[in-house]
């Protein structure tokens, strides 16, 4: 066991260095300069920009930049934002709480309503209600999210008025930042209607998430509820004449669930993902916009910094997945 | 016991309430962006002069709320001396800076807190110059003042004197302009030696008429009227910039009363706006100007006859209409009609196909050529759509045989190259820092210009020049008048752009809202607003 | 991983059990077949295979042309111009014959992307699977990073890099699409590498190349033939995003996202610009969803009943 375990995390390291190698080198042989594209049509004198790019570190080799940058990382020092001059770290912290939320109110929603729907459909399998649902899920799954998501602030914000258009908080609310957490922190201020008010912003951000990780998880709980429901040991289940909830709850679903807890772990990445387009289109301040913006800002320390950062949380994420699993389903552990 | 509480409650609520008068009026601006930071000094963008300079500083002088008129803020009032080199300004009193959580002014604004806020800027061994790290004072430079200043200095405590090293006429309305905002000296001192300097940027302490209680990035910004505003506190009391940056999204949010009024609406919008009872959509003409530029360098622009075939070639009516939505003006000159001194007797080019042709034979190219358009890749207030607009004028050249291939690169790297000259045809514009007409004509067609590449056309002529520089001298504004109005006649007859378009600014607002005035400069003003 | 789809079945014929040979083929497709789903998104594919190939002689007007008298028509329906079935866009160009162009653009630009990917990732995976080892680890931990990106920040950045075009953005994402493929393949080689059939080839002295191409790959086709139907799919969406983000093709090329974005501001004013494009990226991508699906379905034999 501790041999595994020892492999896995051996894995990982690795891996970190090859994403601090990808995205520093990857970001700064994307043409164009900060510089420039901050003072646009006004420009500045050739002296002056060559001054700043000595400020910023910008005119050493690259190699070198790269030492700096790697040594700051393991002082826990990502460099400074060229936009804000604030240091990276403290602005992915301020805004990653908004895609924590997000995500974890998209996931919720995706696990809560896929997984029963998965049990109904693998249980009532060839049934009208299975065709239509995995019909739902797959036009769900093939859903241009961007698309969906104007789709939904045209019908339900603005020709029906339901839901609030964009943002975290209604701005007749003045809710002091604690923890970042919208719901957490709007129910630790005095302002009464505040944790509705943010219940109600994440609502129509939450679904047009949800949708991919929705379609994926009910069908994956479907196809592994099918393949065990086809086990030996299930059909004798069955044949020694159990109840056919126990059946389903408890032999069927337990190992059933294995595969699609795994599933949940790797839609990490796609949340994120995901969240970029998300959070552009309901101003939504969280990481995603952040890294989009500042890649089209050349935004060099803001981009190496914030990539990582998320990179090392999809690998945590997966590592922890990796892990479980093997603890889960020993066979694993000795592929 | 219970039904006693809320009724004594309730009481309380009411009384506390009838004595403020009214309930507390929040404002709500949908804004497109974050700020970079909320010193102004340090920035470009209009989206943090919003959130910093317009809310939370004052100016010596300022431009009237709505107008390019430059009037008194904390200076009462200014002398300029007969061989224009020396600008002394009598500082206003009782003016009183914000309370904040570290810090408690002890006195009132005076001559200190000016020579602080623009001694900082100007001397290179001033202690706050470099507080702020990578960050410079990219307008103070930009606008060359760290040459045109020679020197400030302090000549009691309510008179300050600006000596200068050139006459330079636009000197006062740069003085109105957002870098040249006022904080606190007296904060700064108590700052360093509490060895936090660089907090005077990071949480500065103004005179204006908001000041900043919440900044959440990306979020949202909340601000509180000045109670002691010397010019009295502001008609609301909460005023909150909402951070919105799709403006389809800023549009649903005011319909759905999210907020009061937004920037920067869809051109495809406005109709709707206009038809919505709840919100009332005002327009002024901006202070911006949308052009090609010809590289005069190159062959075959190097022609004036081409460079005036091409104009004539061009549909700008049909730009208008499908780029701006109607919501822009055919330019005819290098300026916008908003600024003083623009020549309104000058004939544009006649969309005339055939004359085209014909100039486009007297050149030598019966069949045209080809040639390459540049449009940028991003959004700018002179220009919605630059690719699409380059598509209209792709296919109005090829009418006259002109095969022309549209060119677009990142932003940076488009405005790095075009200033080094790779372009044949480019398009561009400009803003106005701060309604002079030098603004526009030497910064852009100057030979200063030309050489150091704003000058996307490279045009060097020295008749225009001339007139410039001597524009340059003279504080008279009716002199200055006349050398600008000239200008242009000889700009026309060189055509080393195609003037496009001056960009209409529309800021559709909320019935409720009370006297909101457009800002020409693009920016956006809440004091003086108020609602119903 | 995946059996050899039976050659053989058992046929019920009155009590006894005879084997009759069926072509696998004949059996995949009565798999296949039995899924409505499948069939349905196989007609569409090749209807809007179809209306690709001869796009020219079926628009009603020219993709480019702009009728600047008839900006922003709606749909006849909706008391439109009857010349312009789904309307004009905010130039005067008719929305049907730009979808209709945009059709060409997203199926060959989204098979390019399948086949670039998949002949790339095939071959970088049968070397990781064949030879193991060193050269194994390395391209897994390359695979490993760039899964560890969101992959449309990757693609987003790689096109940032090459600058935005339609053939970039497709440079792109198949990049990002790289390591399914790697892993799929690998993941199959391992499966067959020891298998008797590959060791006496290896016997009777095939070489290397023999081995990988000849003797393994045909054996590993079908999960991957089922990755590259869902390839499309998931092609057709990262193009229209990236063209939604204005990194894709460039204007005027009629790519359905690239519409979509220049579509955006008319959000409220003219519901049928942003509309149909939309929708039609939603159908064709179910469709190769379905077909992804039935064809995985009929070549899973663990699916099998």
């Amino acid at each position: 066991m501790l041999i595994f375990l020892l492999k896995r995390v051996g894995v990982v390291i690795p891996t970190f260095f090859g994403v601090t190698i990808l995205t520093f080198f990857l970001i700064h042989i994307i043409p164009g300069d900060p510089i420039l594209i901050r003072t646009g049509e006004r420009g500045l004198s050739d002296e002056r920009y060559a001054e700043m790019r000595a400020e910023m570190g910008l005119d050493k080799p690259l190699w070198k930049q790269y030492v700096t940058y790697i040594t700051g990382v393991f002082s826990g020092d990502l460099g400074k934002s060229i936009t804000t001059q604030v240091p990276v770290i403290d602005e992915f912290f301020t805004l990653f709480p908004a895609t924590i939320e997000l995500s974890v109110c998209a996931s919720i929603l995706a696990v809560s309503i896929g997984i029963p729907l998965g049990i109904l459909t693998a249980v009532r399998r060839g049934s009208f209600f299975d065709y239509s649902v995995m019909t739902v899920s797959l036009t769900g799954y093939s859903m241009p999210i961007f698309w969906a998501a104007i789709m939904l602030i045209l019908v339900f914000s603005v020709n029906l008025g339901w839901t609030p258009v964009a943002g975290r908080m209604s701005a007749m609310y003045w809710v002091e930042r604690v923890t970042g957490f919208m719901i957490i922190d709007s129910f630790l201020s005095e302002e009464k209607g505040a944790v509705l008010s943010a219940l109600r912003h994440l609502i129509l951000p939450s679904i047009a998430l949800a949708t991919i990780p929705l379609a994926i998880v009910s069908r994956m709980t479907r196809s592994a509820m099918l393949e065990v429901l086809n086990e030996e040991y299930i059909r004798t289940a069955k044949a020694k004449g159990l109840s056919p909830f126990k059946v389903i709850f408890v032999h069927t679903l337990r190992n059933a669930l294995i595969p699609v807890i795994t599933v949940i772990g790797l839609q990490v990445g796609t949340l994120l993902s995901g969240a970029i387009l998300t959070e552009t289109i309901f101003a939504w301040p969280g990481i995603g916009k952040w890294m989009v913006d500042s890649i089209s800002r050349r935004d060099y320390f803001a981009v190496q910094g914030g990539i990582l950062m998320v990179a090392t949380i999809v690998i945590m994420v997966n590592l922890l997945v990796d892990i479980l699993y093997g603890v889960i389903n020993p066979r694993i552990r000795h592929r | 016991m219970k039904r006693l509480f809320s009724i004594v409650l309730l009481a309380a609520f009411t009384m506390i309430s009838g004595a403020a008068g009214v309930f507390a009026k929040t404002y709500v601006f949908c804004s497109e962006g974050s700020p970079e930071g909320f010193s102004p000094a340090f920035y470009t963008a209009g989206t943090t002069f919003d959130a910093s300079s317009r809310t939370m500083f004052n100016r010596l002088v300022e431009f009237e709320r709505g107008s390019t008129k430059i009037v008194p803020a904390l200076a009462e009032s200014w002398d300029v001396s007969s061989d224009s080199l020396s600008y002394t300004f009598h500082l206003r009193k009782g003016v009183k800076f914000h309370t904040t959580k570290n810090f408690t002014p002890s006195r009132d604004f005076n001559a200190d807190d000016v020579v602080f806020s623009m001694g900082r800027q100007h001397d290179k061994n001033h202690p706050f110059h470099k507080v702020a790290g990578g960050l410079a004072y990219e307008y103070f430079n930009g606008m060359d003042m760290g040459t045109i200043i020679k020197s400030i200095s302090k000549v009691d405590d309510y008179t300050v004197r600006f000596t200068l090293s050139k006459p330079e006429a636009p000197f006062i309305a740069n003085m109105a302009m957002d870098f040249a905002s006022i904080s606190s000296a007296e904060y700064a001192d108590k700052m360093k030696a509490a060895g936090t300097p660089e907090k005077v940027d990071l949480e500065p302490v103004a005179t204006g008429p908001f000041q900043l209680v919440q900044y959440q990035k990306d979020a949202v910004i909340r601000y509180k009227a000045h109670p002691d505003y010397w010019a009295g506190k502001a008609k609301i009391d909460t005023l909150v910039f909402s951070i919105t940056p799709d403006s389809s999204v800023r549009f649903a949010k005011l319909k759905a009363g999210e907020c009061h009024s937004m920037p920067y609406p869809n051109p495809a919008d406005l109709d709707l706006m206009r038809n919505d009872p709840n919100i009332t959509l005002m327009s002024k003409e901006g202070l911006n100007v949308g052009y090609l530029a010809y590289n005069t360098t190159k062959k075959p622009f190097d022609d004036r006859r081409v460079r005036k075939a091409l104009n004539m070639a061009m549909d700008k009516q049909a730009i208008i209409n499908s780029i701006f939505q109607n919501a822009g003006k055919v330019a005819k000159n290098p300026i916008p009609p908003t600024i003083w001194s623009y020549n309104d007797a000058i004939q544009d080019d006649e969309h005339d196909i055939d004359a085209a042709k014909k100039l486009l034979a007297d050149a030598g190219f019966p069949n045209g050529f080809e040639t390459d358009i540049w449009a940028m890749p991003v959004q700018r207030p002179y220009n919605p759509n630059a690719k699409r607009m380059a598509e209209i004028i792709q296919a109005d050249w090829a009418k006259v045989g002109v095969k022309a291939k549209i060119v677009s690169f990142e932003w940076g790297e488009y405005l790095k190259r075009s200033r080094k000259g790779d372009h044949q045809t480019v398009l561009l514009g400009w803003t106005g820092d701060n309604g002079d007409p030098d603004n526009f004509l030497y910064v852009l067609l100057g030979c200063a210009a030309a050489d150091n590449g704003t000058n996307r056309a490279r045009w060097c002529n020295k008749e225009f020049d001339d007139l410039l520089l001597k524009a340059k001298e003279t504080s008279d504004v009716a002199a200055r008048t006349k050398l600008y109005e000239q200008a242009q006649v000889v700009f026309k007859r060189e055509a080393p752009w195609a003037t496009i378009a001056h960009s209409v600014v529309n800021e559709p607002v909320r019935k409720e809202v009370v006297d909101y005035r457009i800002d020409p400069f693009g920016g956006h003003v809440f004091y003086g607003v108020d609602l119903k | 991983m995946s059996e050899n789809p039976a050659s053989a079945a058992p046929v019920e014929k009155l009590g006894q059990t005879e084997f009759v040979y069926i072509h696998p083929f004949w059996e995949f497709w009565n798999y296949f077949r039995s899924s409505k789903g499948a069939l349905a998104g196989l007609v569409f594919i090749f209807a809007a295979i179809l209306v690709a190939v001869f796009a020219p002689f079926i628009v009603p007007h020219h993709p480019f042309e702009q009728y600047r008298d008839a900006l922003l028509v709606p749909p006849v329906w909706e008391s439109g111009n009857s010349s312009f079935i789904l309307g004009t866009d905010d130039l005067g160009r008719d929305i049907l014959s730009r979808i209709i162009y945009g059709t060409r653009i997203s199926l060959s630009i989204s098979l390019m992307v399948v086949i670039l990917s998949l002949a790339t990732g095939v071959v970088i995976g049968l070397i990781a699977g064949y030879f193991r080892g060193m050269i194994e680890m390395l391209i897994m931990r390359l695979m490993d990073i760039m899964l560890a990106l969101p992959s449309l920040l990757l693609a987003i950045a790689i096109v940032a890099v090459l600058g935005p075009s339609l053939v970039n953005a497709a440079l792109a994402i198949s990049i990002v699409s790289l390591p399914h493929y790697v892993r799929l393949t690998r993941a199959a080689t391992i499966g067959e590498v020891n298998r008797d059939y590959v060791i006496s080839s290896r016997v009777s002295g095939a070489g290397v190349f023999r081995i990988m191409f000849i003797t393994i790959l045909p054996n590993c086709w079908a999960p991957l033939i089922v990755q590259s139907t869902l390839g499309i799919s998931n092609a057709i969406l990262d193009l229209a995003a990236l063209g939604f983000l204005g990194l894709g093709a460039q204007p005027p090329t009629p790519e359905w996202g690239t519409m979509l974005s220049n579509a955006l501001q008319f959000l409220q004013r003219a519901w049928w610009v942003v509309t149909f494009p939309g929708l039609i990226i939603l159908l064709s991508v179910l469709a190769f969803n379905l077909m992804g699906d039935g064809l995985r379905d009929a070549l899973d034999p663990k699916l099998k009943k």
